[in-house]
């Protein structure tokens, strides 16, 4: 198992998931085939579990609403965190869970149509979770940059067509 | 012929016109050129140098510096290149210019005199020559061969040698060939300059982009240093093109004397730009290595494509370029690039633009994204393979 090249792989396929395995064997100087196969690997493993589009919503016709709640919760025997939160990231609406170290425990990212259905969920579903004591809901105004992409970027092409 | 022309610098006028003029023109008449004609990085500058400049602004860092540069930059350029194993003493052997072409043009001016000759490796950058000839200078090339790796040869040297035989330009990693020479190369090298006297002018501007191999410099085998000046700057390691920044390295009699040119016709390099500098050098060097690997993986990915159309490409270990050989089109550099331009929007550089054993290649600069790279491969075999069932010959 080659190690630097799965990384060397996962590095490319999360900058650019359309990158073709002839593609990245020629970038990285591999065989086709050991790059089909690391990535093969890879998917097996749930190393690599998507591939997806990094969209700008705001730019489409849709409405929604997304909002970030701090949930703290008591710890449970055994289990810790885990089985709470195993409850919480089972739900649609929940599009992502994080346990974190600070003021509270659980960063749980959720996603409706309105602000009604959001709060909604949080105070019928979310907070009369057993073991869930308190939850704090920011609304989300605006992405400026996720995952290491800037929305708005202006950073287009400004050198000349040809120098030296 | 007017007048006026007739009465301009004979020098001047004699000076051969870029080729690449021509070629920018028509380029820049079309829509939906891939260009890879780009002799500069892709890549912004590192957001903490653009933040360091601004910042320099706020803080009112708008006056001259000593001409030399500020004091700072000069002991951060001597300290970065002690890791090719270069000593400078930063208060007398180490001068900040306003871009490496700065440095070459005063290295060339501090050096030669009228009737001197500049031994210049070709194919090779477009300025040496007419830095040389500007200075008074008689350029004689020294042609580098696609066999050879394109690599400067000390029989090659030997040969073209003079009584009036002065400086020998050197440009390792190589525009536009991707050369790169390795310490065994320039011990042969070093080894007939020495014998001869000569200076050394050595622009190492693309020291940083090298692939598999770490940069060697000219400077640091015995016995050069003191004939040395190396010449080296901000643009293509920190993707600092437009900042100006550059610099020169070398034994004091030398920098002192190009500092006295410098002093009378520039003043200083540009404060802010020199602010912005100090930092990159201080904490440039992740961002710095992240773009060298981009550039390597883009790198084989063309060399790769190219070899796969039929246009045989030495593997480049340095700079940004690949340099394939498209004689088994039938036609000439000039021929290639503008038909590829015209027939299927991609610009590509003449090889002979860059001295006449450039003939029968091109540059194509792999500094252009992935996607961009792919789509012109695919343009280009669409244009050979054109070729081939419609022969020019």
């Amino acid at each position: 198992m080659n190690d630097a090249l799965r990384l060397k792989v996962c590095n490319l396929l999360h900058e650019n998931a359309k990158l073709s395995p002839e593609t990245i064997a020629r970038m990285l100087g591999e065989r086709p085939d050991v790059i089909e196969k690391t990535i093969e690997e890879l998917e097996q493993e749930k190393v690599i579990l998507r591939y997806s589009a990094v969209v700008n919503w705001e730019k489409l016709p849709v409405n929604q609403v997304t909002a970030v709640i701090a949930v703290k919760v008591l710890p449970q025997r055994e289990v810790g965190f885990d089985a709470i939160a195993r409850k919480i990231y089972r739900f649609d609406e929940v599009k992502s869970v994080s346990l974190m170290s600070g003021g509270y425990d659980l960063q749980v990212t959720v996603v409706g149509r309105d602000l009604r259905e959001v709060s909604r969920f949080v105070s019928e579903k979310l907070a009369t979770l057993e073991n869930v004591t308190s939850t704090a809901t920011h609304f989300l105004l605006k992405t400026y940059k996720s995952d290491g992409v800037i929305y708005d970027d202006t950073d287009g092409e400004r050198r000349l067509m040809i120098t030296p | 012929m007017n007048t006026l022309y007739e009465r301009l610098s004979p020098v001047v006028r004699n000076l051969p016109p870029s080729g690449i003029r021509r070629f920018f023109d028509l380029a820049s008449q079309m829509q939906d050129v891939i260009s890879l004609g780009v002799g500069e990085p892709d890549f912004v500058t590192p957001w903490h140098v653009r933040e360091a400049c601004m910042y320099s602004l706020e803080q009112g860092y708008t006056t001259y510096t000593p001409n030399r540069g500020l004091p700072e930059l000069c002991v951060e350029i001597a300290k970065y290149l002690t890791k090719f194993g270069l000593t400078y003493d930063p208060s007398h052997e180490v001068l900040v210019t306003v871009g490496g072409s700065e440095a070459i043009d005063l290295a060339l001016r501090a050096l030669v005199c009228p009737g001197d000759e500049v031994l210049i490796p070709v194919p090779t950058y477009v300025s040496y020559k007419p830095c040389a000839l500007l200075a008074g200078a008689d350029v004689v090339e020294l042609p580098t061969y696609a066999e050879d790796g394109f690599r400067l040869t000390a029989d090659a040297l030997e040969r073209a040698i003079t009584p009036r035989s002065k400086v020998l330009v050197l440009c390792f990693p190589n525009n536009p060939t991707g050369a790169v020479m390795d310490k065994e190369d320039l011990q042969a090298i070093a080894e007939v300059v020495q014998r001869h006297d000569l200076f050394v002018v050595s622009d190492e501007i693309y020291a940083e982009l090298t692939y598999g191999s770490q940069h060697v410099s000219i400077a640091a085998i015995p016995g050069m240093r003191e004939r040395t000046v190396v010449v080296s700057g901000m643009s293509k390691a920190y993707a600092m093109t437009g900042w100006r920044i550059g610099y020169a390295a070398g034994p004091e009699p030398i920098i002192s004397a190009m500092l006295k040119i410098h002093q009378y016709t520039i003043m200083c390099a540009p404060h802010m730009a020199q602010r912005a500098a100090l930092e990159a050098l201080r904490n440039g060097d992740d961002e710095r290595d992240r773009m060298v690997e981009s550039y390597d993986r883009r790198r084989k990915l063309i060399v790769a494509g190219l070899n796969e159309i039929g246009l045989p490409c030495h593997e480049p270990r340095g700079a940004f370029y690949a340099f394939p050989d498209i004689r088994p089109t039938g036609l000439t550099s000039e021929q290639f690039a503008e038909r590829l331009l015209l027939e299927q929007g991609v610009a590509v550089v003449p090889g002979n633009v860059f001295g006449d054993p450039g003939e029968g290649f091109v540059r194509c600069s792999y500094a252009t994204s992935v996607e961009l790279i792919e789509e012109a491969l695919r343009r280009i075999r669409t244009f050979v393979e054109h070729l081939s069932y419609h022969p020019v010959r």
